[in-house]
């Protein structure tokens, strides 16, 4: 199949599960999931590790079958229409496996053929992508002697490699450090400009980093799917204040929209509020009663938090 | 399936697991086909190379599974199974590039005694007294008792996760196919003729690879043979394949 058919395909959403459960004997691993991305979206699967993060991927490029429901790739199911769908797919799988024993360009040459890519296209959409990963200088090097950042590299060049509309890199950023983990960040960041991407981590900034949205899975079922932003916003904010001296939180119950109030270490008092900013309110209350107020901070949610209140909550199965 | 293939074959090529195979396959048949007194060629009194095509099997079978164990095993093993699988390919179109691959390193390892069979009949007296159908035959059941042997390793390999394992697998059981069954039947033979007054044993016999290599090596190209070698292979194959799609139960 042409490329430029690959690309042009439209498709409303790009990837679709539909009350999927995929069984190890009789233990499910994902257990009656739904969820879809559209096109052009940055989608992070989020999840510890065994939640069922890879199981689902595995199975949305078809190298698994799910037992019950259905997956469609831009329109067509997946295990119906499996050799279409896998040319939509550049899939990076977890651990990053590699033909450790072939040249950098050797490999990418390969992958690309077994993708129907020949002569010289073949050899420029490889130019392009060790260029675009940034792997020039180690093109002429074995894989086995690359460091593991650039064996990532080559990884995301492999999946990029036949310009597939749809990216699925499970736990693309694993195991590198800093440095490298901001260039990979960086890389995923630009080549989704204009692909899907359904990418998993079990590294929190990283959603924070690169995704417009978020799907939270936990022992098999999906605990949250939503925008990054209204992901952080939903649990509340969360007030400190230092004073001078301590003070009875009785003090503050009455104030409209207050969830919770308690005492904090070194005379600090945390104000818990559903939406509503309590800022004002705590500034007049401490002002009409000559409290030493001595800061007054908005603790953000970050998204480790959210994740750990949505993944501890639930992880007896039987709870829910 | 051409491009795995040609991967798995020029992979062979750049590792040296190919050189040495090939280079212990042709010392193995070398030795005792020109040096060994008891069964050395020119001692022998015949001209012809039996020498040869009775020590080949017994070669092959360490040198097929040698070949394929690595195929799936240390795929899996890497997971670049998973990479493999999750392309355009189907999984027939893997196993027969993987198979082929190895067939052909086989294939060039038996190049080379060619020769001896214009050594031998150049030595022969007269000259170019040699029985060359047998031969023919021999070669043909060769190379066809070698692909029976590499679908087995490549069967064994798809089941184990160590490329020993996959290896022990693969010689044990072109062993037992090729030896084990013609020796098992030659004694059951005896059994139920002495004990039942019985003919039957033939059919057990027929069951071993030992049986349909001799009946080629005889220089008769008969279907029976040729049926017996390519259907078990491919069912070997077929096995294989339905090993690589249990991993979607």
């Amino acid at each position: 199949m042409k490329l430029s058919a690959l690309t042009s395909t439209f498709a409303p959403m790009s990837i679709e599960v539909r009350n999927l459960s995929k069984y190890y004997g009789d233990k499910p691993a994902v257990d009656r999931i739904s969820f879809s991305v559209r096109k052009g979206e940055v989608a992070g699967f989020l999840g510890p590790n065994g939640a069922g993060k890879s199981t689902t991927m595995k199975i949305i490029t078809t190298y698994l079958e799910g037992s019950e429901g259905e997956v469609f790739v831009a329109g067509k199911e997946v295990t119906a229409e499996s050799a279409w769908v896998k040319n939509q797919i550049g899939y990076l799988p977890e651990q990053n496996p590699l033909y450790t024993d072939l040249y950098v360009h050797e490999y990418l040459e390969y992958s690309g053929s077994l993708y129907g890519l020949g002569g010289r296209q073949l050899r420029e959409r490889v130019g392009e992508m060790v260029e675009r990963c940034g792997l020039t200088r180690e093109q002429n090097k074995k894989i086995e002697e690359l460091s593991r950042g650039y064996r990532q590299r080559v990884g995301l060049a492999q999946a990029l490699l036949h310009n597939p509309p749809i990216l699925i890199l499970d736990e693309p950023t694993s195991g590198l450090d800093p440095n490298q983990l901001t260039e990979i960040r960086q890389l995923i960041r630009e080549v989704s400009a204009d692909k899907t991407v359904l990418f998993s981590t079990h590294i929190m900034q990283e959603v924070e980093a690169i995704c417009d949205r978020v799907i939270v899975i936990n022992a098999g079922k999906i605990v949250a799917d939503d925008s990054l932003s209204n992901l952080l916003g939903q649990k509340g904010s969360l007030l400190v204040a230092q004073f001078g001296v301590t003070i009875d939180p009785e003090l503050f119950y009455d104030i409209p929209g207050l969830l919770a109030c308690e005492v904090g270490p070194d005379n600090t008092i945390l104000f818990k509020a559903e939406s509503v900013d309590l800022r004002p309110a705590i500034f007049k209350r401490v002002a009409d009663r000559q409290l030493p107020l001595l800061s007054l901070d908005k603790k953000e949610n970050s998204m480790e938090e959210v994740f750990r209140a949505l993944t501890t909550l639930n992880t007896n199965p039987s709870a829910s | 399936m051409m491009r795995v293939f040609l991967k798995e074959f020029m992979g062979s090529l750049h590792s040296l697991v190919a050189y040495i195979a090939i280079v212990v396959f042709l010392v193995g048949v070398g030795l005792p086909m020109w040096v060994f007194p008891e069964t050395s060629v020119l001692d022998y009194g015949y001209a012809d190379l039996s020498a040869l095509f009775n020590t080949a099997p017994y070669l092959l079978m360490l040198l097929a599974p040698a070949l394929t164990m690595r195929s799936f095993a240390e795929e899996k093993r890497n997971g670049t199974l998973e990479l493999l699988f999750t392309r355009p390919l189907t999984d027939v179109q893997i196993i027969l590039g993987k198979f082929l691959a190895a067939w052909m390193v086989v294939l060039v390892a038996l190049v080379p005694t060619v020769i001896w069979y214009f050594s031998i009949s150049y030595l022969g007296n007269p000259q170019g007294n040699l029985d060359t159908p047998g031969i023919i035959g021999s070669y043909i059941g060769l190379m066809l008792l070698a692909g029976l042997f590499i679908s087995l390793g490549i069967l064994a390999s798809a089941l184990s996760t160590s490329q020993v394992l996959a290896f022990l697998i693969g010689a044990v059981v072109c062993f037992l196919l090729y030896y084990g069954l013609d020796a098992v039947a030659d004694l059951a033979t005896e059994v139920l003729k002495v004990a039942f007054q019985r003919a039957d044993g033939i059919l057990l016999k027929q069951l071993g690879a030992l049986y349909h290599y001799d009946a080629l090596g005889k220089g008769l190209l008969d279907s029976r043979d040729l049926v017996y070698f390519i259907s078990l292979t491919a069912l070997n194959l077929f096995v294989t394949s339905i090993v690589t799609s249990s991993r979607k139960w």
